[in-house]
């Protein structure tokens, strides 16, 4: 249902990394920053999204069970709508997720994303070596041996 | 049948105050918070969740703090909070092939490509009681030392792929069929049999870890016995896609921490089907592979018919047996429904039985005027 990939990409992107961040990391992260005001264009609303998996990883789609979502809409004055998508059930989340992407679709967005996104994706690349490097040292190498009966 | 009843409130109340006080316990102990629980029982958290069919760490130790630890009870909570909850829409299926994985092992090969990782596991532990644990202010296990990280560079999270691909590459395991079809959804619709294949998953994800675990180890020990080897277990968190309506994309709205089973089981082949290797299926939410693995070989066992294999008559190959069988909320209900008040139902009951006596009691009194 993409429209044209390279268009949305950049968007889809910056909205994933806000929806995986955490709540207490992106609060931090605006805290020092001036933000303007907005109207609700859909105020925020908790809900689930049925997680789907494949049967044998590859095959047909079949539902595994739900996870908690919030989602809301709101408009600047200067008429950028941002939306947010954001696992849980943290309204002011998900607020400040929709804020960042509305000031990322206006004259804002270089210092968005030097604030804000940025630091976020770091923690993120950081979190997720940090977790490989500990996987990597319980990496194993399994000997089958020989029995001497030959 | 249960009929409505009334009074007792009073009795009710004092009853649920009484809960409430032995859910607290000694109150010269410290008070659990929601956070220990979610940090420090996850595997806990994990089968409520799985169970609960809702992803949500916070209302699963929640759930388990109101329940007292009876992890149905908080299984039953996180059910009826999610009725609550407008449905968004349905995710995009996860890519378990691009999972970031902690633990990754197969136990067919032995050099599997992109390697074996243990990850966090019991397995290989001694299971003797750790009694460090239980020391308070003496050595305090508090102060465990954070797990290494390998030395030399640090590795890149790269995408491990799936070890049955390359069994499948020389056609000696069976594709699955593809699909894009929205699945039948237990949660929305009253099971119908036959089901099919995705029914059959979401019920078994969502069943009770005890009724599953012992169908799959019924399985094993001979009740169609399917020979089932772990290909592949892995674990690890997947991205979470949602397309947006509004927006006209797909955007990534979370992450899962999921773990995958795939077994290999041997199959001689059928009037259908050549000599192949054959597939169970199991994916779970959070870290339970024991009921991941357990999935997979029922899973196996309910697609004899698809595979052309004979129905042996294990309750394990029985869809209707097993569908019916393995929500532990269903169960529990129609189970502990029965100690509700039945007073009208068994007097009628006492009745007939009162009935049935006294025409016997006449009849043998009748029989003995005969014999006189």
């Amino acid at each position: 249902m993409s429209k044209i990939d390279d268009d949305t990409a950049p968007r889809a992107a910056w909205m994933g990394l806000l929806a995986r961040s955490r709540p207490d990391r992106l609060a931090a992260l605006l805290a020092p920053l001036d933000l303007p005001a907005h109207d609700w264009a859909r105020a925020p609303e908790s809900g689930a999204v049925m997680v789907r998996g494949r049967a044998g990883g590859t095959g047909a789609p079949f539902n595994l069970g739900e996870m908690t979502v919030t989602r809301c809409a709101l408009r600047l004055a200067t008429g950028e709508v941002g939306h947010a998508y954001v696992q849980g059930r943290d309204r002011a989340h998900a607020t400040r997720a929709a804020l960042v992407d509305a000031l990322m679709q206006g004259p804002r967005a270089a210092e968005m994303q030097a604030a804000v996104l940025d630091p976020l994706a770091a923690d993120r690349a950081a979190q997720r070596a940090a977790r490989a490097g500990k996987a990597a040292a319980t990496r194993v190498e399994f000997f089958t041996l020989v029995r001497g009966e030959d | 049948m249960y009929v409505a009843v009334k009074g007792g409130e009073r009795a009710i109340d004092a009853a649920h105050d009484w809960l409430a006080e032995e859910r607290r316990g000694d109150p010269a102990v410290p008070e659990l918070s929601v956070a220990q629980i979610r940090e420090q029982m996850a595997l806990a958290v994990n089968r409520v969740m799985a169970e609960g069919s809702l992803y949500d760490r916070d209302l699963a130790a929640l759930a388990i703090k109101q329940a007292r630890g009876d992890l149905i009870e908080a299984i039953f909570l996180i059910r009826a909070y999610r009725t609550t909850l407008p449905r968004f829409g349905g995710s995009r299926p996860v890519d378990t092939g691009a999972m970031d994985c902690i633990r990754r092992i197969s136990a067919t090969f032995k050099d599997a490509p992109g390697g074996q990782v243990l990850g966090p596991t019991f397995d290989y532990t001694h299971r003797l009681l750790d009694f460090a644990l239980a020391a308070e202010g003496e050595a305090r296990p508090d102060d465990v030392p954070p797990a290494e990280a390998a030395p030399g560079p640090r590795p890149e999270p790269a995408p491990v792929p799936h070890i049955l691909d390359f069994l499948g590459q020389d056609g000696l395991i069976q594709a699955e069929a593809p699909g894009e079809d929205d699945p039948r959804d237990l949660t929305r619709e009253p099971l119908e049999l036959p089901a099919d294949r995705a029914l059959r998953l979401q019920s078994l994800t969502r069943g009770d870890e005890g009724f599953v675990l012992g169908l799959a180890y019924s399985t094993q020990r001979g009740y169609a016995r399917n020979h089932a080897f772990v290909g592949e277990l892995r674990i690890g968190t997947c991205a979470v896609e949602l397309d947006i309506p509004e927006l006209g994309f797909a955007v990534e709205i979370g992450e899962v921490e999921l773990t995958e089973c795939e077994t290999v089981n041997q199959f001689k082949g059928s009037k259908t089907e050549p000599p192949q290797f054959t597939r169970g299926y199991g994916l779970t939410f959070g870290q339970t592979e024991r009921k991941a693995i357990s999935m997979a070989l029922v899973d196996r066992a309910l697609r004899w018919k698809e595979l052309g294999e004979d129905f042996a008559g294990a309750p394990a190959q029985d869809e209707e047996f097993v569908l019916s069988h393995a929500d532990n909320i269903q169960a529990t209900g129609f189970l502990e429904h029965i100690k509700l008040p039945h007073y009208v139902d068994f007097q009628s009951e006492m009745e007939l039985v009162r009935k049935i006596r006294a025409a016997a009691d006449r009849a043998r009194a009748g029989l003995g005027e005969a014999a006189e």
